[in-house]
């Protein structure tokens, strides 16, 4: 006998997957743990050899056919090259391509022959000319074996992107058969083309009926009293109306679907709560009552999975009567936290935290419950690492609105080194929002550890989570200090002097001991932000550095290969320092001024001169009280979008008015509010609603995200949701093209920066509410931000015949409009503001300018709104109408945004910043509000 | 909340098959989706769900696959996931493994499933065991068409009637995984057991069961005082249960009984979780001394901290060293130790661990004079571990009754295990 030779017999059978698998999963033992089970079977002796030696027939045909393809293919090539000339076919080659019919031949031969049991994947590879002229062919074919092949490659070809549509005649003919599978093929071809042709599909209708008379309910329900076709039905009557909604009303398919809710099938119940559900949602047809959600309530027993995630989010929209059905829905529903499903556990959690609010804070209940809430969230962060991060997102919401659920549990969230960046972020995130007294040690000693690791924007992330530990927990402030000291010692300091920064700014005058230890290390300083932050920190305290100057000057050598946050921080600081010590600096302040202005091609750099100079422009300023100044800082974003602007005003205020500039530069820091980023509270109730559902990831409402017209409009049980829709009006508004900036307890960069430039600028007034201004239009809050004079401000400054700049801050009421429109305003729009609502520490809504109406007295209904810009400076001129909705019924609010762009004519104005604008009502009166873009547009 | 369509990419981030279920996206937009995940992950801002122009992508990996979905609406993304990773299951069920191979292998069932897992966005029947029961890729004649089982539409969905074994049995493994994170000053942040009840059913007809374990599952005391082993080790709190969907929860909610129809063969009954204040199973001490630009030296010291009764099999400590390490020296009196260059680690094996010793083993590498410029992180030791007839928690199975109609004796048995899960102990 041969060595290595196998007797046929001894040869393992082939077996196709599906008989593998079921061998396989026969001779696992239990107890076996699962990876060792999959090893599956054991591979053919002979494989054992050679990895791709062929034991089957098929294999043989496989290889056979392989050889005979590559020869083609080469004689393909070679006859291609011939024919371009590139080759000079020798004798041998010549007889080699006389020969190419043969193969083909074979080919053919052996495509044909190709044993069934050859998988799937061979329909994608032929990709021959006159494929459909051949698909056509066999498709006609009287043998339903060759019938069926010739299906799956059509659909093949379908799945490849190919257009086999030419084809439906001939595909539709093979559904007159009694073969499940090919009947399922042709199906699925249907689908795909059903649509762009729908002519030709109404010739599968005929089909369709005598299938529906068929006895097998598979064949049924693809086109009564079985479930299997009532729990498709239910989800038909959801697709009917999402294309044919009347239709749907019309032939009160609605009520049949409230019908099936009490079907003894939970299955027929899960789907029609989630076709209820759906069609609610696009407008609401049947209400959710008490009989309803006892229904629902006792299906939720004994649905699959899935089905109670549909129930519970049903419940979700439900508003019980009384705090004992609430109660009692809680106590239906809470078993669910047990499911291994984790869907089924956000969506109970969703009904739960919403539930919770109808009852008495408390009670016992609530007690009870929220302790029942804790275990499940903890043990979702066990599950993948996909679902770890929105149950992350999602507890990021819980922990704002029921801070005590999750108190005890901040070991969890401790980051793991094998951690997902995602979920390294998102732990981070709940960490710090959980930091307390008592856990700060471990907190800090965790993130001192998460320091080294490798990841940048993992460690920017931990080293600015201690300075927020620090601003949060006052206890700790030493503690985190210390550790920014150790960290910046180890080399390890990214992001240290940010965070630095903003411990000098909530403790001032406690900790500028570091400041030495801080400039020792300057040399290791190389990201952007870092340096940024070490510049503002020389600046701010210049005076008691006593090398502040050659510190900066080492700065200023490289000023043209810093980027700009670190040249505009870099000029700002300069010019505190001169006007701290104006006598040995001059030279240096001079030298970043022409910099700045003169070979600078950056407009923001330009533009913060212009700032600088204004001020001298403007004699109110002598007068102006240190901490108004942050008007010049709430226009900024304006001045970006109008980059022809800039001009060269920074040099005079100095040279004129360094008293002036002084007061402005060093006016009072703007103090740090403890907890950042927490989301406004109307919004947050408003997430919470939607728990587990996209907009808990994104933390912004559906609206924010999602097609505005079909927008689900829910509203929430939770006390103060009235303003939703505005809010989410307005959110709306503020996030619309732009891309979905996700809100996190850290600034990011971005605003971290923004915040930094702003600081020397900004004044006090900013300590207003720091959270998410965007969403606060009132008008007293604005002013606040602008640091603008209420109503009577305005009034006064209207009756002044001369420009007064600061008038022109609270409303429009300029010298150039007639005093008897300003009468005809005032009693129409009690007080407007106009300015750009800018966000201190939450975030800076780009090129955006709100103009306010909002306490208008019209009595009757006004519409025909228009909007209109005279001639300035800048040529800024609406880019749209406005489109807002009519009639607008006094009492009656609405927000509109509109774009603007700088391509109308232009004339200079006196002060080159005046701008007018009128808001035209045209219907009945002309009202006219001419409105000034402030000055303060222009930092 | 529910998807719109479903695409099956490879690595490249093509097609290699998808399924249109509403209708109501642009089918096209997928071929942004890959170039959006590499920006995003430049930007190192990557996250399971993907958000842009309109339309939310939810993702997951498996294998060399990437499982899209896409929508318009604000769905149900846990939904979406949870729905994901099931598909991947019954896929592998079906085809062993989930690859782009075995798509390309399988595409004509893979539409089936497609099709008979989600109608119009919303997931249907999704139980792996059912679903071969009728949807099958042999082709079959009309007359033995396999109509679908009566469980698709069951109150009972996962178990199919008429099954018959002519010996019924039921195995029962309880796995307690240890998860433990230790800091380098060698304090325990956190130590929890994550337990599963995995069982096989071999059992005919539609059998009625009901587990009694020792424990004590008191919600109210559980979240404040922490887990604690009940006196004489008679009960143990855990903490939070999860249960396969076949275990009656609001039963369980009220009596505390465990009661379900299994479906048939492996599946995982329920699993809990618990934190424990039990010392560290095996404590691994590491010295380092590191002389730059020349050696390294390692002395690591591991130590077994249960009863002397119990051995830990299949130990295995491993040890991360920087990638620049070379030439390595091992000593030790116990197991054997390896570098593994892939894992930038030696792994020290030990078979068998008694409880109560303590081992010790050095090893010496090599550095290069010239250092790396890139910076490493700080890898943490991780230990391998499998203890046998041992639970943590000191769970017990206390019976299993089984009751049928047709009144046959069954056996249940039952093993213990406990192992370790993310064991990981940091390093200075």
């Amino acid at each position: 006998m041969k060595l290595r030779f196998i007797p046929q017999e001894e040869q393992p059978k082939y077996q196709n997957r599906m008989q593998a698998a079921a061998s396989a999963s026969k001779s696992a033992v239990v107890g076996i743990k699962p990876r060792d089970a999959l090893a599956g079977p054991r591979k053919a002796v002979a494989a054992v050899e050679k990895a791709n030696v062929c034991i089957t027939a098929k294999d043989h045909l496989q290889k056979k056919f392989d050889q005979v393809k590559a020869k083609v293919d080469d004689i393909e090539s070679m006859e291609k090259k011939v024919e371009s000339g590139e080759l000079q076919p020798m004798p041998n080659q010549v007889k080699k391509m006389a020969r190419k019919q043969e193969y083909l031949d074979k080919r053919s031969v052996s495509c044909n022959i190709t044993p069934r049991a050859m998988t799937d994947s061979k329909y994608f590879t032929t990709t021959k000319k006159g494929e459909i002229f051949e698909l056509k062919n066999e498709l006609n074919s009287d043998k339903k074996e060759k019938k069926r092949e010739a299906v799956k490659k059509v659909i093949a070809s379908m799945t490849v992107g190919k257009d086999v549509s030419a084809l439906f005649p001939d595909v539709v003919n093979c559904m007159q058969t009694d073969n499940v599978e090919l009947k399922k093929l042709v199906y699925l071809y249907l689908m795909n083309y059903a649509k762009s042709q729908p002519d030709l599909a109404i010739m599968a209708v005929n089909t369709f009926v005598k299938d529906c008379e068929d006895p097998n309910p598979l064949i049924r329900a693809l086109a009564d009293e079985d479930p299997y076709v009532r729990k498709t039905a239910a989800v038909c009557v959801a697709k009917l109306h999402d294309m044919n909604p009347t239709l749907v009303e019309e032939q009160g398919f609605v009520e049949l679907l409230n019908d099936l809710l009490s079907d003894a099938n939970p299955m027929v119940v899960a789907n029609a709560v989630a076709a209820l559900t759906e069609i609610n949602e696009s407008r609401p047809l049947i209400e959710v009552n008490s009989q309803m959600v006892n229904k629902l309530l006792t299906a939720l027993n004994e649905c699959t999975e899935w089905g109670q995630v549909f129930i519970l989010d049903a419940l979700a929209g439900y508003k019980p009567r009384d705090e004992r059905e609430a109660q009692n829905i809680c106590e239906r529903i809470s078993p669910r936290l047990a499911h291994a499903n984790a869907a089924v556990v956000l969506s109970t959690v969703k009904v739960l935290m919403k539930l919770v609010e109808m009852l008495p804070n408390d009670s016992d209940f609530i007690t009870q419950l929220t302790k029942k809430l804790a275990p499940p969230m903890v043990t979702l962060l066990s599950a993948e690492p996909e679902i770890q991060y929105v149950a992350l997102r999602n507890i990021n919401l819980i922990v704002q609105k029921r801070p005590d659920i999750l108190k005890q549990e901040m070991k969890v969230f401790f980051v793991k080194y094998n951690d997902p960046i995602y979920v390294k972020m998102e732990k981070l995130d709940i960490m710090i929002r959980l930091a307390q007294q008592n856990n700060i040690a471990q907190v800090l000693s965790e993130l001192k550890e998460y320091a080294t690791e490798v990841d940048v924007d993992f460690v920017r992330k931990s080293v600015r989570a201690i300075g927020r530990c620090a601003i949060k927990v006052e206890q700790s402030s030493e503690r985190c200090v210390a550790t920014l000291l150790e960290l910046i010692q180890t080399k390890v300091n990214y992001v240290v002097q940010e965070a630095v920064v903003d411990i000098f700014r909530k403790y001032p005058n406690r900790y500028e001991s570091i400041i030495s230890a801080l400039c020792e290390n300057l040399d290791t300083l190389d990201e952007p932000e870092a340096r940024a932050s070490m510049i503002w920190i020389i600046g701010e305290y210049a005076e008691r550095i006593d090398n502040a100057d050659e510190l900066l000057e080492s700065f200023v050598e490289g000023f043209h290969d810093e980027n700009t946050q670190v040249q505009l921080q870099l000029l700002t600081a300069v010019v505190k320092l001169f006007l701290k010590r104006p006598t040995d600096t001059q030279q240096l302040v001079q030298r970043v001024l022409s910099l700045a202005t003169q070979d600078s091609d950056n407009p923001d750099l330009r533009d913060r001169g212009q700032a600088f100079e204004m001020r001298t422009e403007f004699p109110f300023l002598r007068n102006w009280p240190a901490g108004k100044s942050s008007t010049f800082f709430v226009a900024r974003p304006l001045v970006t979008s109008i980059e022809e602007s800039s001009k060269y005003i920074y040099w005079r205020l100095l040279s004129a008015d360094p008293a002036a500039a002084k007061q402005v530069v060093l006016a009072e820091k703007p103090l740090i509010s403890e907890e950042t980023d927490l989301l406004e509270p109307s919004l947050l109730d408003q997430l919470v609603c939607h728990i587990g559902s996209l907009a808990s990831v994104y933390h912004k409402p559906p609206s924010a995200f999602i097609d505005a017209a079909r927008a689900p409009l829910r509203t929430g049980v939770a006390p103060g949701t009235n303003g939703v829709s505005q809010v989410e009006n307005q959110a709306t508004a503020a996030t619309n093209g732009r891309s979905a900036a996700q809100s996190t307890v850290i600034p990011s960069q971005d605003q971290m920066i923004a915040e930094l430039l702003s600081l020397d600028l900004n004044a006090p007034a900013v300590g207003a509410p720091s959270v998410a201004p965007t969403y606060n239009s009132a008008v007293p809050g604005l002013d606040d931000l602008l640091g603008l004079g209420d109503t009577s401000t305005t009034t006064a400054a209207a009756s002044q015949p001369s420009f007064d700049p600061l008038a022109s801050l609270g409303l429009g009421a300029p010298a150039a409009a007639p005093p008897a429109a300003v009468g005809g305003l005032a009693d129409i729009f009690g007080s407007s503001g106009l300015g750009s609502v800018v966000g201190s520490s939450g975030y800076v809504p780009p090129k955006q300018i709100w103009l306010d109406a909002s306490r208008a007295k019209a009595m009757q209904a006004m519409s025909g709104f228009a909007v209109q810009f005279n001639k300035n400076s800048f040529g800024l001129v609406p880019a749209e109408p406005i489109n807002a909705p009519t009639p607008l019924l006094p009492g009656q609010t609405a927000n509109y945004s509109l774009a603007c762009d700088a391509t109308g004519p232009v004339q200079k104005m006196e002060p080159l910043t005046n701008l007018q604008e009128k808001l035209l009502k045209v219907s009945s009166v002309i009202v006219m509000v001419y409105s000034e873009i402030i000055e303060n547009k222009f930092i | 909340m529910s998807t719109s369509a479903l695409f099956i990419l490879d690595l490249k981030g093509n097609v290699v098959v998808s399924r249109n279920y509403r209708g109501d996206v642009d089918m096209a937009c997928i071929e942004k989706f890959m170039p959006l995940l590499v920006e995003k992950e430049d930007e190192g801002t990557a996250s399971p769900v993907i958000y842009f122009n309109g339309i939310s992508y939810t993702y997951i990996k498996h294998m060399n696959l990437y499982l899209v979905s896409v929508s318009k609406k604000n769905l149900n993304v846990v939904l979406v996931l949870s729905y994901l990773y099931k598909l991947v299951e019954v896929f592998c069920e079906y085809f062993k493994d989930l690859e782009e191979e075995s798509v390309r292998d399988n595409f004509v069932i893979i539409y089936e499933l497609f099709d008979e897992m989600m109608d119009f966005g919303y997931p249907q029947t999704t139980e792996g065991k059912i679903l071969q029961e009728y949807i099958t890729q042999q082709g079959h004649r009309l007359e033995a068409a396999p109509r679908p089982p009566m469980a698709v539409t069951n109150a009972v969905s996962w178990r199919s009637e008429g099954i018959r074994y002519r010996k019924n049995e039921v195995f029962l493994d309880v796995i307690e995984s240890v998860n433990m994170m230790a800091n380098a000053q060698g304090t325990v942040l956190r130590s929890e057991i994550v337990g599963s009840i995995r069982m096989r059913v071999v059992l005919s007809g539609m059998p009625e069961l009901r587990l009694g374990l020792n424990d004590k599952v008191i919600f109210q005391q559980a979240a404040a005082t922490g887990p604690r082993r009940g006196a004489a080790g008679r009960g143990v709190e855990l903490e939070d249960v999860k249960f396969h969907q076949c275990v009656r929860l609001s039963r369980f909610e009220a009596e505390r009984t465990i009661s379900f129809i299994p479906p048939d063969g492996e599946f995982e009954l329920m699993s809990y979780r618990l934190t424990t204040q039990v010392k560290p199973l095996i404590w691994v001490e590491a010295v380092v001394e590191k002389h730059t630009h020349s050696r390294v030296e390692y002395m690591v010291k591991a130590k077994s901290q249960f009863k002397r009764q119990s051995i830990a099999n299949h130990v295995e400590v491993v040890i991360p060293v920087p990638s620049d390490a070379s030439s390595p020296k091992f000593k030790t009196s116990v197991g054997s130790v390896k570098y593994a260059p892939e894992l930038n680690a030696f792994v020290w094996t030990i078979r068998s661990f008694p409880g109560g010793r303590e081992y010790l083993m050095r090893a010496h590498f090599s550095l290069p004079s010239i250092m790396s410029e890139e910076i490493e992180g700080k890898p943490p030791i991780h230990v391998k571990f499998e203890i046998p007839y041992y639970t943590t928690s000191g769970l017990q199975v206390r019976y299993l009754k089984i009751i049928e109609k047709s009144g046959y004796q069954a056996l249940p048995w039952v093993r213990y295990v406990t192992q370790n899960g993310d064991y990981q102990l940091r390093m200075n």
